[in-house]
């Protein structure tokens, strides 16, 4: 039970935390390589053009992020058991 | 560390994986010579790492899971999306200053390429004409600056967790100021390449000084995991026995 109050408490103090954050501030999140290097490559002229796999349409973008992160942590995991794993 | 938590890590960096561009060139950003100047650059580097790999699989079958271990950590830590409040912006750690100190800045090199090459590829990430440049930012100037600091500060008998910790920090600033100095010596024109490389430094700063840090509590608190449930397995890059002169 003791646990259950912990997770429940972790849980709701994050989503107060993120409500908190996101509500009060304007930023959009974009990445240092909009904010920053595309930034000065369009200035300097040199747009970047698209992918030459293109897998930025949509939602196509989070499944092949969902795919890697779960193609990687497989692989961490599978090897992470091998090398630490109490029997080892 | 018990199971229970490392399971719960791994399922946090499976499931955080999403979006997010940060140090990595983009397609079409830099001219031809120049993305071809930073492949020459970064092949010597990836074929030495390689030889490394082979050589150390031969003498410790181990070091091979190593490397695919510290490989995937890269690939994740690289594509991770770390909101940076005080900024209002994202980006990622790089996870090669951890990598270099773990395997060693050979298999960095090859293991940074391997997720380089896949990102560019699946995750519209980075580019395939700016992969030479990213390797040689990410993989070489990060892992040999992680490396370098790690190895001087346990010479001179710094803690091995401070010393991954600033090992960590360093090699994620070293990796964008190189991509600072990238895209100023290409992009430049008939400005200065100084000036440039300057204003492009300064505006990385809001975002990666505090995302150094976080990179620097991942690299010690890595090491100290390891250091604590399996010693030998830092015994090839013989750090071991600077850790014995810092602790003496």
């Amino acid at each position: 039970m003791r646990n259950v109050i912990a997770a429940c408490t972790v849980v709701v103090l994050l989503a107060a935390v993120a409500w908190l954050g996101l509500s009060r501030m304007q930023s959009a999140w974009h990445g240092v390589d909009e904010a920053v290097v595309e930034k000065f490559a369009r200035e300097a002229g040199r747009p970047p053009r698209e992918p030459f796999i293109n897998t930025d349409q949509g939602d196509l973008l989070l499944f092949v992020f969902l795919l890697a992160g779960t193609a990687g942590g497989f692989v961490g995991g599978y090897y992470f058991r091998e090398l630490f794993s109490r029997k080892a | 560390m018990s199971k229970k938590h490392a399971l719960v890590m791994i399922a946090g960096l499976v499931l955080l994986p999403a979006p997010a561009f940060a140090m990595h060139i983009s397609e079409g950003i830099l001219p031809a010579p120049w993305a071809g100047l930073w492949f020459a650059v970064s092949i010597p580097f990836v074929f030495w790492g390689l030889r490394q790999v082979k050589a150390r699989a031969l003498l410790d079958a181990k070091s091979k899971a190593l490397v695919a271990l510290v490989g995937s950590a890269v690939f994740i830590i690289s594509c991770m999306p770390v909101p940076v409040p005080t900024a209002g912006t994202c980006s990622h750690p790089c996870g090669t200053g951890l990598a270099a100190i773990l395997i060693g800045p050979g298999p960095t090199f090859v293991v940074t390429s391997v997720a380089l090459l896949l990102q560019a590829l699946f995750l519209a990430h980075g580019g395939l004409t700016t992969l030479g440049a990213d390797i040689v930012s990410m993989g070489v100037v990060g892992g040999l600056a992680g490396y370098g600091v790690f190895r001087v500060l346990c010479g001179v008998k710094v803690s091995p967790v401070l010393a991954a910790f600033a090992a960590g920090v360093l090699s994620d600033w070293a990796t964008y100021a190189t991509t600072s100095f990238q895209l100023a010596s290409a992009l430049h024109g008939s400005g200065s390449l100084w000036a440039m490389f300057v204003a492009i430094l300064v505006a990385f700063i809001p975002t990666q000084l505090p995302l150094g840090i976080f990179e620097g509590f991942l690299a010690a608190g890595a090491y100290r995991f390891i250091r604590s449930r399996r010693p030998e397995l830092l015994e090839p890059l013989a750090v071991r026995v600077h850790e014995q002169g810092a602790e003496a």
